[in-house]
């Protein structure tokens, strides 16, 4: 379904991603874990097609893409971004926000698209006409994942979904996907600092550090401590430690 | 005890409505590591900015008991919260990027610091700064003295806060969220030291955050707020026992590395929550 | 009974409908505007100045244009309400009808200047690079030269007369507006709700238009009204220098130039037109700080 190979990406002088590779099987959802300046969240906006300053090859079903994409491929891959509070056009009601996907691809009916999209993602009618502002973190984050899904694509990056969020909110979040992406059949890239949430996604984990895929594991590797770079043994170290509680 | 808080409210007005966002808070903190956990909205940063009085002009704050170290903050003149603030309590809060001032050398930052807590001449102050960044662990602080806030890391930035709330030897050392916005490995060498100062120099600590397994690894106690209350208070060992319905939910709705569930609990909220 | 019923139709928090929601949206903004007392006095003005310069043939008591030599400079009186000019012409009918030029020319500046501004601002602001360093030096050249001057050397360049004052003035106005409009432009260019908007797969086009340019209007607002005065000023320069209204035609900066020497002597020539253009311009200020507070949602 997705393919990366040799992706290079440079800022200037400075190459933040070095030579990635990995793929990703229709359906499957795949992690990829590392923290600040690691590359991460670079090479989830090369794919995405906001960052088109990047060499190598990316292929979506089969199909190779270059810097610039064209409609079709925005029907076929979104993305949800960290920070739900920015994320929304803060003068857009809902409404408007939820349409614009469909008024640029030129989908009809709207109104009823827009209502099973708020009910996929349990968001009652009544914020249809509110605004990002009146509505909590959560909400807003539930409004971004209604928004990628309601042009009905096949692929969904997932940056940081869930780290501006309450851990509670979090799991509500993080169920959601989940039965999302049963339902869908949908293919997932979550970027994430977080192993744990990386782990309950996706069955399969990528680690980076300063720009590399130093390994890629499955999660159940990743839980069980069969790892064989020493980034991705301390990574886990410090989230196991954590999560003992005394 | 260093800080007595007894039933502590604070409320907001507008021009419509009164919104009460912490309801009768009671806290003691004494030379120890206190921690207050809570989602956002539970008042926890409220409180601690109520110790500070560093609240928004429109709230409005009451309390039985409200002290530090003797000193009743809701009676205490401008002059006294100055002797307070930044002298016999630091603060430090998520962001270093938005707490250092961005057009001066992190040297003069932290010299200043001294100076205005401590006086003396530069040359002394230099030697003093330089000796406080070595004390948060700073490597080279000779180096970083010269150095401006955009030239370090997030981890570093958090370092000189901590060293220029050190200055003035404060009694109590309040930081809100201070590892949030850093990775996991910073964050973690991060809580050491200012674990290791607490203890070396006999502070309090109060420790604000949203996450909980990561205060009870850091913290002597912690407090659960819920909604501007406490709702249960325990030493961070017990917290495997934890009675109430909302810490526990808390616990369980994370994802685990080490014990996958299929479905992550969610968090049902009960309205006897918001009373007892 | 029937009203009740549509107000509730319009403040329900569930409205049914797109349209019943803009509605609602609509006659919140207008409660908003309707509370804040400073804004309501500025609209009040400004409608009043609009209906009385439309009324003018109905309300003048004179011809603006008729001259009364052995009646110059005359006090106010029952005949004269405002007195008269120095040509005997009477004050009130000259102040009236100069309404229709002076707030006709504002409007029209700003009816080109503010869509100019903003385009060409956005525009540079959203593509950066070339397009925005050619724009911004264009931008740049504008702004080089004293607004005046070169609104002569425009007017000199057409014909004079009041359109090609508006169009002078219009053309001389717009840079700062580009360059406000650019800086919040690149506030929000690389924010994630844009980058959202590119993964729709939208094209540039319709981003500006639909998504950061209704984020520039608020401030723009704001900086039009209080260059109004400024506007009205040029104008009259203009008419002052015989390149903008041409006499006979009244104009209150115009009127204002033409009598000034009579400050001392017979202070309420000039006096009156500056009044009507100081109220004017605080009218215009007034409603615009109203209307940036109303334009976001934010605020309420």
């Amino acid at each position: 379904m997705i393919d990366v190979d040799q992706l290079r990406v440079r800022f200037g002088d400075n190459e933040v991603v070095k030579g990635v590779s990995f793929q990703v099987p229709a359906g499957d959802s795949f992690g990829i874990v590392g923290e600040s300046g690691s590359g991460k969240s670079t090479v989830l906006r090369a794919l995405s097609g906001l960052n088109n300053a990047w060499t190598g090859h990316i292929a979506i079903n089969g199909e190779a893409v270059g810097p610039r994409r064209d409609r079709a491929f925005f029907r076929k891959v979104q993305m949800v971004f960290q920070d739900p509070y920015g994320s929304l056009h803060p003068r857009q009601t809902i409404d408007r926000i939820l349409s614009e996907p469909l008024l640029v691809h030129g989908i009809g009916e709207i109104e009823r698209r827009i209502e099973r999209a708020l009910a996929e993602v349990a968001l009652p009618a009544a914020v249809r006409f509110r605004y990002p502002h009146q509505l909590s973190g959560g909400q807003r984050q539930r409004v971004a994942i209604a928004r990628a899904l309601i042009a009905e694509p096949e692929v969904l990056l997932l940056d940081e979904p869930t780290s501006a969020l309450d851990v509670s909110v979090q799991a509500e979040i993080l169920n959601l996907l989940a039965d999302l992406r049963e339902q869908r059949k949908l293919t997932y890239i979550l970027v994430s600092h977080n192993l744990a949430v990386v782990a309950h996604l996706c069955p399969r984990v990528g680690v980076m550090i300063g720009g590399q895929m130093v390994e890629q594991l499955s999660a159940d590797d990743l839980r069980g401590g069969h790892t064989r770079h020493p980034h991705t043994a301390e990574l886990r170290s410090l989230s196991v430690g954590l999560e003992e509680v005394p | 005890m260093l800080v007595d808080i007894q039933n502590l409210r604070i409320a907001f007005e507008t021009r419509t409505s009164v919104f009460e966002a912490v309801r009768g808070v009671s806290l003691n903190i004494g030379t120890e590591k206190l921690g207050i956990v809570g989602e956002s909205g539970s008042g926890k940063s409220l409180t601690a900015r109520a110790l500070m009085r560093l609240l928004p002009t429109n709230a409005r704050v009451t309390a039985d008991r409200l002290t530090f170290d003797g000193v009743d903050i809701l009676k205490a003149d401008e002059r006294a919260m100055l002797r307070i603030r930044g002298k016999r309590a630091g603060f430090i809060l998520q962001d270093p990027k938005y707490s250092l001032n961005p057009v001066m050398t992190i040297g003069r930052q932290v010299t200043e610091a001294w100076r205005t807590h401590k006086g003396g001449g530069r040359k002394e102050a230099k030697e003093a700064a330089i000796d406080l960044l070595a004390q948060v662990r700073i490597r080279e602080p000779r180096r970083v003295y010269d150095l401006y806030p955009h030239e370090v890391s997030g981890g570093m930035g958090q370092r000189i806060m901590i060293a220029m709330m050190l200055a003035p030897d404060p009694q109590l050392l309040i930081a809100d969220e201070p590892t949030s916005a850093l990775d996991a490995t910073v964050q973690a060498e991060i809580l050491r030291l200012m674990e290791d100062l607490v203890s070396q120099r006999g502070m309090g600590l109060l420790l604000i955050s949203h996450d909980l397994p990561l205060v009870s690894h850091f913290c002597d106690r912690v407090a659960v707020m819920y909604a501007g209350r406490v709702v249960e208070e325990l030493a961070a060992g017990d917290l495997s026992k934890a009675q109430h319905p909302y810490t526990r939910g808390l616990l369980n709705c994370l994802p685990s590395l080490i014990h996958p569930k299929p479905r992550l609990p969610v968090l049902n909220r009960d309205e006897a929550w918001l009373k007892s | 009974m029937s009203t009740a019923f549509s107000l509730q139709w319009l403040l329900t928090e569930t409205p049914e409908s797109r349209s019943q929601a803009a509605w609602g949206r609509r006659y919140r903004a207008w409660l908003a505007l309707r509370s804040n007392p400073l804004a309501m006095i500025g609209l009040v003005i400004i409608v009043t100045f609009v209906v009385l310069s439309l009324a003018a043939p109905w309300l003048a008591t004179h011809n603006p244009g008729a001259q009364d030599l052995a009646n110059r400079l005359a006090r106010p009186s029952a005949a004269h309400w405002f007195g008269t000019d120095e040509l005997g012409r009477d004050l009130y009918s000259r102040i009236l009808y100069g309404g229709r030029v002076t707030l006709g020319m504002v409007i029209a500046v700003v009816v080109l200047v503010a869509p100019l501004g903003l385009a060409i601002g956005c525009i540079a602001g959203y593509f950066g690079g070339v397009v925005d360093r050619v724009l911004m030096r264009v931008t740049d050249v504008f702004l080089a030269f004293p607004r005046l001057i070169l609104a002569l050397a425009f007017v000199a360049a057409l014909k004079p007369g009041v359109e090609s004052a508006v169009l002078a003035i219009a053309l001389t106005a717009w840079p700062p507006y580009a360059r406000l409009a650019r800086a919040e432009t690149m506030t929000v260019r690389n924010s994630d709700f844009i980058a959202a908007c590119r993964l729709t797969g939208a094209p540039s086009g319709r981003i500006i238009l639909r998504h950061v340019a209704p984020l520039c209007v608020p401030s723009l607002v704001v900086r039009i009204t209080l260059d109004m005065s400024s506007i009205i000023i040029t104008a009259a320069s203009l008419g002052f220098l015989g390149m903008g209204a041409q006499p006979p035609s009244p104009e209150w900066g115009a009127m204002i130039a033409t009598t000034k020497r009579f400050i001392f002597e017979q202070w309420w020539v000039p006096t009156i037109p500056g009044i009507a253009i100081f109220l004017a311009s605080l009218a215009f200020n007034f409603l615009g700080d109203g209307l940036r507070d109303v334009l976001d949602p934010k605020q309420r």
